[in-house]
């Protein structure tokens, strides 16, 4: 690089893509999946949830991924270590002592994505959002209005659940954000995917901050700020609940993008919709799977099973004749004989239910034995 | 002086309709007495008991059901099946357990035996007859009765008729029907042995009585001023008096007033059958089905070799098991059809019923407390004091149609429904 070149910062722009993904705490929300396993490293459809983020920022040119998180995990580190080697990118920890909310922690890492060296715009994103990531498309209408920042939005039907954003709809400029809105003025939320150019960094300082409150609206105010929708779609999946309903979307975006990814009708077992199986995983016969199920490595599937809408974790088993719906279960857990499993009943890593239990909507701890039924939605200790 | 007549009857006392209503909503489609426990009608169990008994000649059911085509080819059944005389006396109205035995006693005596049986429908047990005959020979006085008895714990004692026995002479010297509060534990059966005299005079003279007060209160608040209740107007005035015997048993005996006790009456009857005719239970074959503990398949049954049956299930004609089924503890009455992978537990499945595949059908057993000696289930009410369903045996009425994959728990279904959704703890109409 030639010395001359780093007055030319303002005109173009120099250095690497870089990100940020807003990894936070113990994913306390999605337990007792999490209590083994750091959330970002949690399969979502045969994938660790991160590792779809960190796949497509690669694709859209990003070459350094910052992980801000507030407490060290040794598994999440060795694994992303070994995701970037294959990836060739470089992913840094940034870790806060205190919770610093949304901004504090991008600017405590300020130093990793923009220096002298470095005025290119940065993603954002927080690490339970689940989408198609169209993050070449958001640099694109980035710097098509060439202000400081754009966030990305996604439709919502309730929005009095959330805080909304009002925009211009042709273009894309932010007016201003309603929290909790009474009456209807957007259906439109913060889809927690962003993209900034460095001199947001004027804005926030390496302390407790929110991006949401104390960031975002002064920036509008300014019309610093746009927008741009996400039209395929988005989840987030912090929740078991919507960890499910995230996954159906994300096998329907699968089916419409790499249908040859999804699971075939083969001997003896019926596929209903969309089913993606890991290709070490075994479906005994008379099987009926589907439609939205997620089946990961070395699961074994008896036969005689149903299963809709869930996810079986690596190297569980379900035994012959049950019954599953809206479940998640952990890793190697088996599931009985004649089991039903129902209403977003999540068992944790090595759950073994016996034959003909009946569970409703039951979070189970990891290496429980479950020997009978819980009808009613319960957390087992 | 002890034997005049070498011939005995029983009296099979049936009721009628407005009786077991705790046993709705099968006892809707069948009289209670002839619903099948252990793949049989319950008052066959008695009647199969008489037979075998060489001077039992003659059973009479004793109730006020109109005499359908049921009851008709029941009792024609029954009467080839054991070389029996067998007659349907019918009431003009409830006369209560003795009234009954009284407006018939002319047929009852009819030939003069030397005694008679007199049993209630309900209850479940293996009549030990010869035995209890033999007892009742062993006593003296031409009007006594015998009374067959059984232990049952101190709280649950107070759901029946208590009795208070001397050891030493097997008199009972004490009777109350379901005291409030703690009497004996030893229980009544409701099997008893009559001598004629007991309805020639003492039913005689209580009847009497009967009609002197309806005289006095203008016919009073009763429509059936014959009524006479076994329990308190007879028993209870006989015991002390020198003449009435307890026969203790301690042989299985349960009650079947409810769903429960109905599988649990089940449960009784075939570890009987266990005993006395293994032949008649399931196998158990390489082949498959897999049957686990005492299972009863009429054969005309058809169940599919990956099925797993038991422990006390009786799948009654007709009924037909898919592939990978799950029964155990449950009665499958006949006709019905359970679809592959179904699992059904703890349940009553009606006439006809079709459960789709991997439905689950499920109930909650009711056992007597295995800690307590001498427990039975007790048959108490449908809800507790918030008005819910106490969970129990689910009952599917005849003809129900579950839809598949659906989830029947705790839950009373009556004819003729198409169940589509999930049901927990509810009774649908």
């Amino acid at each position: 690089m030639s010395p001359n070149k780093s007055f030319s910062l303002s005109n173009t722009s120099i250095g690497t893509m870089k990100a940020l993904i807003l990894v936070g705490g113990y994913g306390t929300r999605l337990r007792p999946l999490t209590l083994n396993v750091p959330k970002p490293l949690v399969e979502f459809g045969n994938k660790p949830i991160m590792l779809h983020q960190v796949e497509a920022l690669v694709e859209a040119g990003v070459e350094t991924v910052v992980l801000a998180v507030s407490y060290m995990s040794d598994i999440l580190e060795k694994e992303m270590n070994q995701h970037a080697k294959r990836l060739g990118i470089k992913i840094v920890f940034s870790q806060e002592d205190e919770p610093l909310g949304t901004a504090g922690p991008i600017a405590l890492a300020k130093k990793h994505l923009s220096d002298e060296k470095c005025d290119k715009p940065f993603f954002v994103l927080n690490s339970d959002v689940i989408s198609d990531y169209p993050f070449s498309k958001l640099l694109e209408f980035h710097k098509g209005h060439g202000k400081e920042g754009t966030i990305c939005v996604a439709k919502v039907e309730e929005p009095s659940k959330y805080g909304v954003v009002v925009y211009e709809g042709d273009t894309g400029r932010i007016h201003r954000f309603v929290e909790k809105p009474q009456e209807f003025v957007s259906n439109k939320i913060n889809a927690g995917m962003y993209i900034f150019n460095p001199s947001i960094f004027k804005r926030m300082k390496p302390e407790p901050m929110s991006i949401e409150r104390e960031v975002f609206p002064y920036m509008a105010e300014e019309s610093e700020l746009y927008c741009m929708e996400l039209k395929d779609f988005w989840m987030d999946i912090g929740q078991p609940k919507d960890f499910l309903k995230g996954m159906c979307m994300y096998l329907t975006s699968l089916k419409k993008k790499s249908p040859e990814k999804l699971y075939k009708e083969s001997n003896g077992v019926t596929i209903v919709g969309n089913v993606l199986v890991d290709e070490t995983a075994r479906i005994g016969k008379n099987c009926k799977i589907g439609p939205n199920v997620v089946l990961g490595p070395n699961v074994v599937i008896e036969d005689g099973v149903r299963i809709k809408r869930s996810t079986v974790m690596r190297e569980a088993t379900i035994k012959s004749h049950s019954w599953l719906e809206s479940c998640i279960i952990g890793w190697e857990s088996t599931v009985g004989q004649w089991a039903r499993v129902e209403n977003v009943t999540v068992l944790g890593q090595d759950v073994n239910v016996k034959d003909e239990i009946y569970l409703n909507g039951v979070r189970i701890l990891p290496h429980k034995s479950i020997s009978t039924s819980v009808p009613e939605p319960q957390i087992i200790m | 002086m002890r034997i005049q007549n070498n011939m005995w009857k029983a009296v099979i006392l049936i009721g009628g309709p407005d009786k077991g209503t705790r046993f709705r909503p099968l006892s809707l489609d069948v009289p209670k007495p002839i619903f099948p426990v252990a793949g049989i009608p319950m008052i066959q169990h008695h009647i199969e008991a008489c037979s075998k008994v060489p001077e039992i000649k003659e059973v009479n059911l004793i109730g006020f059901f109109h005499y359908t085509e049921m009851l008709k080819s029941f009792i024609t059944m029954a009467k080839q099946k054991y070389s029996l005389s067998i007659k349907y006396l019918s009431e003009y109205g409830p006369l209560g357990t003795a009234g009954g035995l009284y407006h018939f006693r002319d047929q009852i005596l009819s030939g003069t035996p030397e005694a008679f049986f007199v049993f209630n429908s309900d209850v479940c047990c293996n009549f030990p007859l010869s035995d209890i005959l033999h007892f009742h020979q062993s006593k003296n006085g031409d009007n006594r009765i015998t009374i067959v008895a059984t232990e049952a714990t101190h709280s649950e004692s107070m759901s029946y008729g208590c009795l208070v026995e001397d050891e030493n002479t097997n008199e009972a010297t004490h009777y109350v029907e379901k005291p409030e509060t703690f009497v004996s534990s030893l229980i009544n059966c409701g099997v008893y042995v009559f001598t004629p005299d007991v309805l020639r005079c003492y039913m005689a003279e209580v009847f009497r009585q009967h009609q002197e007060e309806s005289l006095e209160m203008g016919m009073g608040d009763s429509n059936f001023p014959d009524a006479i209740k076994l329990e308190t107007e007879i028993l209870a005035g006989y015991a002390g008096s020198g003449k009435m015997f307890v026969y203790k048993t301690k042989e299985i005996w349960g009650q079947i007033k409810s769903a429960a006790s109905a599988i649990h009456a089940n449960k009784l009857y075939l570890s009987v059958y266990r005993r006395t005719k293994p032949e008649v239970l399931a196998k158990k074959n390489p082949d498959g089905p897999i049957i686990r503990g005492d299972v009863f398949i009429h054969e005309s049954a058809s169940v599919d070799p990956t099925a797993v049956l038991g422990p006390n299930v009786t799948l009654g004609e007709n009924v037909e098991i898919g592939a990978g089924v799950r029964v155990s503890n449950s009665i499958v009455l006949s006709g019905a059809k359970l679809n592959d992978h179904c699992c059904v537990l703890n349940t009553i499945i009606g006439w006809k019923c079709k459960v789709g595949e991997w439905s689950r059908v499920e109930g909650t057993a009711q056992q007597p407390d295995p800690n307590a000696p001498y427990s039975k289930i007790i048959s108490g009410q449908l809800f507790n004091e918030d008005g819910r369903l106490i969970p129990s045996i689910t009952v599917l009425g005849r003809e129900v149609d579950v839809a598949p994959e659906i989830i029947i728990l705790n839950s009373i279904v009556l004819p003729n429904k198409n169940i589509h959704a999930n049901s927990k703890n509810q009774i649908i109409l």
